[in-house]
């Protein structure tokens, strides 16, 4: 007499369940229960089936003649309401009682939904079963959806929906996609895939509630209150394990149902396997391990004693077309484990291995994932790696072999081999030019233009020149920004204008940073070149900013800060005194004035400072940005106004200059004077920009310097107008701005690329205009009043401590 | 131990840092990554130095005053320099951040 199994959910664990149990012979009446219309089938292909690569039929794994040739009674489209764990019945929700020998609960998971505002409106959905899938595919091309998770799930839903011509935003609460299964290196990668598909993603960004208009989804808003407009809202932010039916049974249950090894739950004759169970704390939702537990629930049932379900290392692939990506084990960094790393950011690859006492124990893979199984073997077989660690990340194929010489590589590289993409020259072309005559990286891109458009290939380049010239060729050795490149701060500049590369995230990946994010040394760099350049995409970071550029005041010995207010042209009147006057009592600040012709306020606690910029700007004063890489002052004389040999109004001058000026940040701090004659009174000849005011017009000086070098301006042009004193000023300030060195006054900028370079430049009227038209763009957004902006309460308040604990009990 | 709230999580800018007034002087917290804060005396010990005021670069800050550059996980000066800042156990639940008041009052005892 068989007996009675009664299985609760026709998904992928228990339909491989049956398989095995038909496979071992078992005599088994079985009635399956399963709350979608439909039978099993492979929940994991839903994904092709979205994006129109297979079709539902296609990923059918049991059909209705399979179940009927196995004698399975299938009860699909009904639920199960209760069990009876005493009578060892269950009762369907139409209220048939059935009587089991067995009973397995496969009951899945449901999709978490977001319980915020506005997420039981019509459009609002998971990605979980074929009705959501249908959901999506009912989209017409153009068509807007907004993914809530930026997990394995809402990735495969977003290139789903973008491959059917919907427009798609990802949303993600943490700072990389897949934070789970990748690291942030790999994790850019992959946006930065998804994004030049043209998908929308939009990560550390948390959403406030979902909007609707006559009970269907109208827009996402998100917590800064910008509203991303949607006609489908999809919710992949994770699984819940549906347990209510087996705890209403009084099973034990945690997060999920708990089993032993044996896929056995709190009562004898009752067992689980999937998505629902907890074992030893895990709860399950790649399909590997559900597989395992099929099979060990199969022999269980079939009376196998030793049959036992354990845990293994995972690996996960996204299954979207063309996004090769590859995770195993564990890759979170920490004591005693080490990293190697291979990348090569022009073909989009990026290697991880994590070994732990010569133990591979995890892996990360983008771009190129053809070793990934073989790396999968090494973590699960916990194989000791140090004897082939040297060549481990190259995978098996370089295994025993020797170490490849890149030189050797390169002299073996055929004549009509391309080294440089950009340009199209191959190697021959580089050994003609060799040939005639150059002999370093200059010479070979003057003749050919290999590696000066993009770069990329400026190694490989250098590599020819070694192996043709042997040891005739001496590498430049050009200093690197820092320990964290190679790269020099030209190569670094050169590279963000051309890749483009609009974000510090974007520079340390594709640029093969050593570091995570940087150092004190290339952050502030990094974080000016990338303003400069890119003033609208690019925000400044004040955590890559110097302490003084960051809380906008100069920090003194003893941690105090000193407070300089803009003074316009060195002028200043009763009002704006006795309000600096009031601040210094109420503050207790020592006064100075300064060599720029301003008063400077010294002794300030930090947490003060909102206060006195609050005071300051009442009195219409603004920063005087006298610790910046920036605008400082414009320093002038009298001139016509007052003095009896003043030519032209040098006071009015220097106050249109600095209005014009200021709030502008530079590779390093600029100095501005105007004298209204020869005689110089405001010392314009060693400012970094100086003009003396002559009978004709206007003579414009720059490259002076007055600090650890002394030295003379040299004439840039003499203009005839204020207008045109201050535009080519205005141009020649910002051809510094795109084209110093970080911490290069403009004195070192022009020795390096020679003041007539820069004259001819300036020389041409649209390339001047042009050079104008982008400072100004630029000012649009940093000539701001950063004290103005920072005395508001919110932002008053990131100056005080976090908490003060002095206040607490000893204890 | 006994854990303290000290404040939320998005008080400190990402690669950032704020201060908490103790007994002992000024504890610096440094926000390394989203979800990973360390804590370690505000002080340098070459010049006293406002560590929480250094730019802060993977799991390291850097003093703003000589650059100094200490570990924050040993709390270890790093290079050529040599010298140890405190360190402190905190930890990060649910957006808030939770300081370890009874290793504050150790070190107040040492």
């Amino acid at each position: 007499m068989p007996k009675s199994l009664i299985v609760i959910g026709a998904g992928m664990a228990s339909g491989r369940l049956l398989e095995h149990l038909f496979e071992a012979g078992g005599d088994w009446q079985v009635t399956l229960f399963n709350a979608e219309p439909r039978g099993c089938y492979n929940r994991i292909m839903l994904s092709p089936v979205l994006s129109g690569e297979k079709t539902y039929d296609e990923i059918v794994t049991h059909d209705d003649a399979w179940y009927a040739a196995h004698g399975v009674t299938c009860r699909f489209g009904e639920k199960v309401a209760a069990i009876d764990r005493a009578a060892r019945t269950v009762t369907s929700e139409t209220g048939e009682v059935l009587a089991y020998d067995k009973l397995v609960i496969a009951t899945g998971s449901q999709p978490f939904i977001i319980p915020m505002p506005g997420h039981d409106l019509d459009g609002v959905i998971a990605y979980r079963d074929l009705d959501d899938t249908e959901r999506m595919m009912a989209l017409a091309p153009g068509a807007r959806a907004v993914v809530i998770g930026g997990g394995l799930l809402g990735l495969e839903a977003a290139a789903g929906l973008h491959a059917r011509g919907v427009d798609t935003t990802v949303v993600h609460l943490m700072g990389h996609l897949m934070e789970r299964q990748l690291d942030a290196a790999a994790g850019y990668l992959l946006r930065k895939e998804l994004v030049d598909r043209g998908i929308k993603v939009r990560c550390s960004t948390n959403s406030r509630q979902i909007l609707g208009q006559d009970g269907q989804v109208r827009a996402l808003q998100l917590e800064d209150g910008e509203e991303l407009p949607c006609d489908l809202l999809v919710m992949a932010v994770g699984i819940r394990p549906n347990v209510a039916l087996a705890a209403a049974a009084g099973l034990a249950v945690g997060r999920g149902i708990h089993v032993d090894d044996r896929l056995c739950t709190s009562d004898a004759d009752i067992f689980a396997l999937g998505e629902c169970v907890e074992h030893e704390g895990a709860l399950f939702g790649l399909v590997a391990p559900l597989y395992d537990q099929a099979k060990v629930l199969a022999a269980v049932l079939a009376g196998e004693d030793d049959a036992a379900f354990r845990q293994k290392e995972l690996s996960t692939k996204l299954k979207v077309t063309g996004c090769d990506l590859f995770s195993a084990g564990d890759f979170a960094e920490g004591p005693g484990r080490e990293d190697i790393v291979f990348r090569d950011p022009a073909r989009g690859v990026y290697k991880r291995l994590v070994l732990e006492k010569d133990r591979l124990i995890g892996a990360v893979m983008y771009g190129d994932t053809a070793d990934a199984n073989w790396f999968f073997g090494l973590i699960r077989e916990g194989r000791d790696v140090s004897d082939m660690r040297e060549m481990l990340i190259f995978g098996p194929a370089y295994q025993g072999g020797t170490g490849a010489d890149p030189l050797a590589a390169v002299a073996a590289l055929p004549a009509d081999a391309e080294i440089c993409g950009c340009n199209g020259v191959c190697k021959g072309r580089i050994e003609a030019a060799i040939a005639e005559g150059a002999v370093d990286l200059g010479g070979v891109r003057a003749v050919t233009k290999a590696s000066a458009s993009c770069g990329t290939c400026t190694g490989l380049v250098e590599q020819v020149l070694a192996a043709t010239l042997g040891d005739a060729f001496a590498l430049p050795v050009a200093q690197p920004v820092c320990g964290c490149t190679d790269l020099t701060h030209e190569d670094v500049r050169r590279l963000i204008k051309s890749h483009p590369l609009k974000s510090q995230e974007a520079v340390w990946q594709e640029l093969g940073w050593k570091t995570r994010n940087g150092c004190h040394v290339c952050r502030p760099a990094i974080n000016y070149y990338l303003l400069a350049d890119w003033p609208l995409d690019y925000r400044d970071d004040p955590q890559s900013r110097f302490v003084n550029e960051r809380n906008h005041a100069n920090i003194q010995k003893d941690g105090t800060y000193s407070v300089m207010p803009r003074m316009w042209g060195g002028m200043t009147n009763a009002a704006e005194l006795r309000a600096i006057a009031d601040a210094a009592d109420k503050y207790g600040a020592a006064i100075k004035v300064t060599g720029g012709q301003r008063i400077d306020l010294l002794g300030v606690r930090k947490q003060d400072l909102p206060a006195i910029w609050a005071d300051i700007n009442a009195a219409g004063m603004v920063s005087g940005h006298a610790y910046t890489k920036g605008l400082r002052t414009v320093k002038t004389c009298v001139g016509t106004d007052w003095c009896r040999f003043g030519t032209q109004d040098s006071t009015g001058l220097g106050i249109t200059l600095e209005k014009r000026l200021w709030g502008s940040w530079t590779p390093h701090k600029v100095k501005l004077g105007v004298s209204g004659c020869p005689r110089n009174c405001a010392e314009a000849t060693c400012k970094d920009v100086g003009v003396i005011c002559v009978d004709s017009g206007f003579q414009i000086g720059v490259s002076g310097a007055a600090g650890m070098d002394v030295k003379e301006v040299e004439r840039l042009h003499d203009a005839a107008t204020e207008d045109e004193t201050v535009e080519w000023i205005v141009a020649f300030l910002q051809l510094y701005r795109e084209h110093a060195k970080y911490l290069d006054r403009a004195y070192k900028w022009t020795a390096k690329v020679g003041l007539d370079w820069v004259r001819a430049q300036l020389a041409d009227d649209a390339t001047r205009q042009a050079l104008v038209a982008r400072f100004d763009l630029s000012q649009s957004i940093y000539q701001k009043d950063p004290w103005a902006e920072r005395a508001t309460p919110e932002a008053a308040r990131r100056f005080a401590p976090m908490a003060d604990l002095t206040l607490e009990a000893a204890e | 131990m006994s854990w303290i709230d000290i404040g939320a999580l998005d008080d400190i800018p990402l690669r950032g840092a704020r201060i908490v007034k103790t007994r002992m002087g000024c504890v610096a917290l440094f926000r390394t990554d989203p979800e990973e804060v360390f804590a370690t005396s505000d002080r340098c010990p070459h010049r006293g130095g406002p560590l929480s005021e250094g730019i802060v670069h993977d799991r390291k800050v850097t003093c703003p005053l000589h650059n100094w550059v200490f570990s924050l996980e040993t709390g270890a000066a790093q290079g050529a320099d040599e010298g140890v800042i405190a360190t402190f156990p905190v930890r990060v639940e649910a957006g808030r951040i939770l300081i370890d008041a009874a290793a504050l009052g150790r070190r107040s005892a040492a």
